[in-house]
């Protein structure tokens, strides 16, 4: 029979995950003020268009805002604060 | 998805859209939040280069993961109500345990390929004396911790001492004498593994003493398989790479599409003492007796050439303007070739700026660049120079495409022959003139790079 070693692991130390609730969803989207944001990822401004029309011929009670982060894949805090302070909901894409 | 974790945490509910080969990276980087339940919609790939009218398509069709209309989700997502899953979120704790459980070496092997800890070329497995004997090559303890890392901006990132820095090395083949620089490579916390779905790698130029005193190769065959310090260098920083920021896997922790070559291994020594020019350290303020490892990030592609020839200026221009030009080429020629150019009157700042100057684009070929429109347009839009300047020309007006600080020139090679190299690759430290205040520090971090404070 082969003989048994020990090996170290070589993984990295994964960080604690902290458990985070999903925010308050309303009831409807009527009247409220919908945030899609362009993550400025190629041709996302296309698709944000898009589904801007979109809300505006299947649910026009909804107010869409197109709403662009300084840079992509780059956290804007001053475009997050706008989103919370005149928002009730938001669509982010295309991409991660 | 990043934004859309923050903005849940703010309050404001939120709908991440990606298209579905991202469906497997949005769960776990969800999971890794605590947001498990986050309710992500997907749209097929690609959106790039898909029409108005196409993504119109795609918004009121099928969502390809969830197969439901993609409205239905969005809108679904939006207004349904919490369930406990999306109240609690998940808390855990994960744990690398320090050994794995002993097993025979055709069990381990077997494991460490199953479990993608390594590059599918042998390994050498890492048993606590070959751990050991490789802890021997720094005087910095076992369980110092060295730094984090992660795959991308928006991953979590995870920790790493010098003892799991020395297990990947051991994985490599590397000797416990190369231990310093790949530590250096591994405290810059930048990733040899990128999960960007373009397949980015890193390239590292070693300078100084320490090149010679492990025997690195900056002759004949350079860039090659032709060196042992080279090669296991190169390769534990990848290895360490995939292995310490928590995996680099197929559509989960890396999503490069063609991959890259250059992940298996990219480390070479400059030949320092048969280049007319200053080392590529001591040009960012190092000491000449200082010892550094400087990371390229890149790898896109390679162009390649030979002379200077009477025409060289036209093929530099070729080959300047042939690039990726959101990657700027890192410049390795052979001494050959470095010595030709002192005689023609360059230096190799003046060379440089030679190629900044002359390497133009209409600036409609320019901006039609998926990562120059993505990336560099944001800048040109709120003013950034060169940027804003180009983005302003007219769509045949030529524009420059690279700054000098963009672009690198590294010389070595075995003078058999006049050749260089024009390779992806974008300098991601800086010299010691430049040192940072690091978080909680009092005084300046080390300067990025420096191999001697890990010896």
């Amino acid at each position: 029979m082969a003989e048994k070693i020990r090996v170290h692991d070589p993984r990295g130390y994964p960080p604690k995950v902290e458990g985070k609730r999903l925010a308050n969803r309303p009831e409807s989207l009527d009247g409220k003020v919908l945030y899609l944001i362009d993550c400025l990822f190629d041709n996302a401004d296309v698709f944000m268009e898009q589904l801007r029309l979109w809300f505006a011929e299947h649910i026009p009670t909804v107010e869409t805002r197109i709403i662009k982060p300084r840079e992509s894949w780059v956290d804007d805090p001053e475009m997050r604060a706008k989103v919370v302070a005149d928002g009730d909901a938001a669509i982010i894409g295309v991409g991660l | 998805m990043g934004f859309a974790l923050a903005l849940e945490q703010d309050g404001i509910p939120t709908i991440p859209v990606s298209t579905h080969v991202f469906a497997r990276l949005a769960k776990a980087t969800a999971l890794a939040a605590g947001m498990p339940t986050t309710r992500s919609c997907f749209v097929p790939q690609p959106v790039v280069g898909r029409t108005a009218s196409e993504l119109r398509d795609y918004i009121e069709g099928t969502d390809p993961i969830w197969k439901r209309p993609f409205m239905q989700g969005v809108i679904e997502g939006l207004t349904g109500p919490l369930t406990d899953e999306d109240l609690k979120g998940a808390t855990f704790e994960r744990s690398t345990d320090r050994f794995l459980e002993p097993d025979t070496e055709d069990n381990l092997r077997q494991l460490f390929i199953e479990q993608n800890w390594t590059d599918f070329l042998p390994i050498i497995l890492p048993t606590e004396e070959r751990v050991e004997q490789m802890l021997k090559g720094t005087s910095h303890a076992a369980d110092e911790m060295v730094g984090h890392m992660r795959p991308t901006s928006f991953r979590e990132s995870w920790g790493f001492d010098v003892e799991k820095v020395a297990v990947n090395a051991v994985m490599a083949g590397a000797r416990p004498e190369y231990l310093p620089v790949i530590l250096t490579l591994a405290a810059s916390g930048f990733s040899a593994r990128s999960s960007s779905t373009t397949s980015w790698a890193t390239i590292s130029v070693v300078n100084g003493p320490i090149r010679n005193e492990i025997g690195m190769n900056s002759g004949i065959g350079v860039l090659g398989p032709y060196n042992h310090a080279n090669a296991t260098i190169g390769r534990a920083y990848c290895l360490l790479s995939q292995n310490v920021q928590g995996g680099s896997v197929p559509g989960d922790t890396y999503m490069g599409t063609l991959g890259n070559n250059w992940n298996y291994t990219a480390c070479f020594a400059e030949a320092e003492e048969r280049s007319p020019w200053s080392p590529f350290h001591v040009d960012l303020g190092f000491k000449p007796t200082d010892s550094t490892v400087s990371i390229f990030f890149g790898g896109w592609y390679t162009e390649s050439g030979f002379g200077p020839r009477e025409t060289w200026k036209e093929k530099f221009i070729r080959c300047l303007t042939a690039t990726d030009h959101f990657s700027p080429p890192l410049i390795v020629m052979d001494p050959i070739v470095a010595r030709e150019f002192e005689g023609l009157g360059y230096n190799k700042q003046s060379l440089i700026e030679w190629c900044a100057e002359n390497a133009k684009l209409p600036a409609r070929s320019y901006w039609d660049d998926q990562w120059i429109t993505t990336l560099i347009r944001p800048h040109a839009v709120a003013g950034v120079e060169p940027f804003a300047s180009r983005l302003k020309a007219a769509p045949d007006e030529l524009v420059t495409i690279f700054r000098p600080e963009d672009i690198h020139i590294v010389v070595t090679g075995g003078e058999t022959q006049g050749a260089f190299k024009m390779i992806s690759g974008r300098y991601i430290g800086h010299g010691p003139g430049k040192m940072q205040h690091g978080p909680g520090r009092n005084k300046p971090a080390a300067p990025p790079g420096l191999i001697d404070v890990w010896r």
